[in-house]
């Protein structure tokens, strides 16, 4: 994985609560043996008409979403299925932070071994920013800060461990690894086998 | 962590959880403000939809799989609900999920996995199949890259669903790497009204707290309701934990548990059983233990349930009427794709499709409750019913007791096992707009196709409603 410093970029807003992994990347999307490509299947059905033609009114469609790199959304985002094509699509697309009051656990803990950060704001922060789409801001993942244009610098939660690896890009397989004589010891003696 | 210490009880004084226990004693490298705990899984269920990445990233680092004989292999999400004799057979779900699954016996092949495919009397639902080879077994971890794996903890075992990164590692290592979750304990007390079920209590717990209730947490299902119910039953209100957005479900083992899984191909046999069992004993959460929420409900209170819009908390009895979100959007965005109206009860909305089967309502008790509504009846003209087996066991034992003749006679369609409509990745989809009654775990948008409406319920409740043509009261049908 890249080290990831920084994002900084303006906002795309989507405030509908529980958005589910099914809508960021419906499950006929999964017959894919790849990472990559999932991009353009991103909320395939929220972004297309049943003919194909793009809905104007959807937030990702219109012309100042493009190249915003950080998604803000509704509470509970990436709620249901552990599909991590969830993840893997939103950063084909072009997205490196999805913002909440609330995150799915099993999204967040994908989202976070791809280097696409999963930020938790509190309700006020999360108010500005769906009444201010668009808003340029930037996200110091080393200080786990997120800037506001207004100056205002608010802190989010952020597992130590996974914050060490994002911003030194260490691999967790590769960590979880070295781990592999502590492994073997547990094995050997725990007092009952699997 | 060193043997001496992992081999040390705990004190008495400190009373400690069901998942306390379970998880004290899988932690092979503690956690530190810096680092996760490593934790060991003893069983890794793989299927052909969320490991093709994760062996790329084996193969791409030249490693094995680590412990073969903790993994269990089958195929479910992407196959075809009609026979599968020879690898043409799967023209029918497509080209891409066709390579998916011939990947998927490749990879198996490859890296020394039995795989319980096509042509295995075992094949099926990873979360119908673990517990039906006595695989799945009290105080195990167990992992799966599908978040239903939460059904396991319905014996005790902690069991949670991964994302693609994470089976890579425990197919690599065998281990994960985790955070502790927090405890919240779900107490269900008194006796369920006739016609009213697991389903329904899962539904109404997940409509009390929401479908972020549990988010953080791994919920405990106490209460003498829950001790009151089979195991098939316990399997549906665990499946359904990661709907409240917990990471997963437990319910303590007991007499009930042990009697299942005796004599199953994978229980542990003779003296090793007698050890197990004892073992088994001490999985309870002691008198006094600290869970970090609580909630209770009561089931003598309870109705058949039924959901009205696009998560399973939205959810109501069936004699109730949908509520009024406000002006809240996104409840407003639900009910609109719906096409439901608050002040209504789901009574009073025409079934297009019924689909009885998945990991939540695909086992032989399921389709046993659906074939007794369905007995002397007839689906009603224009209403499509598939009733999908959760396994080629489910399937065997049904047609055994000659529920798959009830089920054709009555009109509905009688399948191979799988998946299915629950997710809709083999071709078994719902049409644009068709409102259907669904025994599956998730009404999400799109869920069963692309516009489809999508109604949770009892298998009571389907099989009901495919005789009514609407949604229904099974205890009501004439």
């Amino acid at each position: 994985m890249k080290p990831i410093a920084e994002v900084r970029s303006k906002t795309v807003v989507l405030p509908t609560r529980d958005i589910d992994t099914d809508q960021i990347i419906a499950a006929r999307f999964l017959t894919t043996t790849s990472r990559e490509g999932l991009g353009e299947n991103l909320f395939f059905d929220l972004r297309f008409d049943s003919d194909g033609s793009a809905k104007t009114d959807f937030p990702l469609n219109k012309p100042e979403a493009t190249g915003c790199r950080i998604l803000v959304a509704g509470k509970n985002f990436g709620c249901g299925s552990s599909r991590e094509h969830a993840p893997w699509a939103l950063l084909d697309y072009g997205f490196q932070a999805v913002i909440s009051t609330e995150i799915a656990d099993i999204f967040r803990n994908n989202a976070l071994k791809n280097g696409l950060l999963p930020v938790v704001v509190d309700a006020a922060t999360h108010r500005w920013l769906l009444d201010n789409p668009g808003a340029e801001i930037s996200i110091d993942v080393a200080r786990a800060t997120v800037t506001l244009p207004t100056g205002a610098e608010v802190e989010f939660p952020i597992e130590n461990f996974a914050r060490y690896c994002l911003v030194e890009g260490v691999d967790q397989l590769g960590f979880l690894r070295q781990q592999i004589q502590d492994i073997e010891r547990f094995e050997e003696t725990r007092n009952w086998k699997p | 962590m060193r043997p001496s210490d992992r081999s040390r009880k705990q004190p008495v004084s400190t009373p400690t959880t069901l998942f306390e226990k379970v998880w004290s004693e899988h932690v092979v490298v503690p956690e530190t403000i810096d680092t996760p705990a490593v934790l060991y899984i003893d069983l890794h269920i793989i299927h052909e939809v969320t490991t093709p990445q994760a062996f790329s990233t084996l193969r791409a680092a030249g490693l094995p799989v680590r412990r073969t004989d903790l993994t269990l292999a089958t195929m479910d999400h992407s196959t075809p609900t009609t026979p599968v004799t020879s690898l043409k057979d799967l023209a029918v779900v497509g080209e891409s999920a066709a390579n998916q699954i011939r990947q998927m016996q490749q990879n198996c092949e490859d890296f020394g996995i039995d795989l319980l495919g096509f042509g295995s009397e075992h094949r099926g639902i990873v979360h119908v199949i673990g517990p039906e080879l006595g695989a799945t077994q009290p105080g195990k971890t167990i992992v799966c890259g599908d978040s239903h794996s939460s059904t396991h903890g319905a014996f005790g075992a902690l069991a949670f669903g991964i994302g693609t990164t994470e089976v890579g590692h425990v197919l690599a290592t065998q281990c994960l790497l985790q955070r502790r979750p927090k405890t919240l304990a779900v107490t269900v007390n008194g006796r369920l009204p006739a016609g009213v079920g697991a389903k329904d209590i899962v539904l109404a717990i997940i409509g009390k707290i929401g479908v972020d209730g549990g988010t953080g947490h791994v919920i405990e299902y106490r209460g003498d309701a829950i001790t009151a119910l089979d195991m098939e039953s316990r399997m549906t209100i665990c499946n359904m934990s990661i709907e409240a957005g917990a990471r997963a479900g437990m319910i303590a083992p007991d007499e009930t548990t042990i009697a299942y899984l005796h004599g199953r191909p994978r229980a542990p046999r003779g003296a090793d059983w007698d050890a197990a069992v004892e073992r088994w004993s001490v999985l309870q959460t002691d008198e006094g233990a600290a869970f970090d929420k609580s909630v209770h409900l009561d089931a003598g209170s309870l109705q058949p349930m039924v959901t009205f819009g696009t998560n399973p908390g939205m959810v109501i009895g069936i004699e109730d009427t949908v509520p009024d979100g406000g002006d809240d959007p996104s409840f407003r965005k639900a009910l609109d794709y719906m096409r439901v109206e608050s002040g209504k009860p789901m009574t009073d909305y025409a079934v297009d499709v019924v689909f009885v089967g998945s990991c939540t309502n695909g086992r032989l008790s399921d389709i046993e409750e659906a074939a007794r509504v369905l007995e002397g009846r007839r689906v009603a003209p224009g209403v499509r019913m598939l009733v999908v087996p959760g396994s080629e066991q489910v399937k065997k034992a049904a047609e055994s007791r000659g529920l798959d003749r009830i089920i054709v006679e009555a009109g509905a369609e009688w399948r191979e096992a799988g998946c299915s409509m629950c997710i809709g990745m083999n071709g078994d989809i719902a049409q644009p707009g068709q409102l259907s009654v669904s025994t599956s775990n998730r009404n999400f948008e799109g869920r069963q196709g692309i516009g489809a409406r999508t109604v949770l319920a009892s298998p009571a409740t389907a099989a009901a409603s495919a005789v009514a043509g609407r949604v229904a009261d099974p205890r009501k049908l004439t």
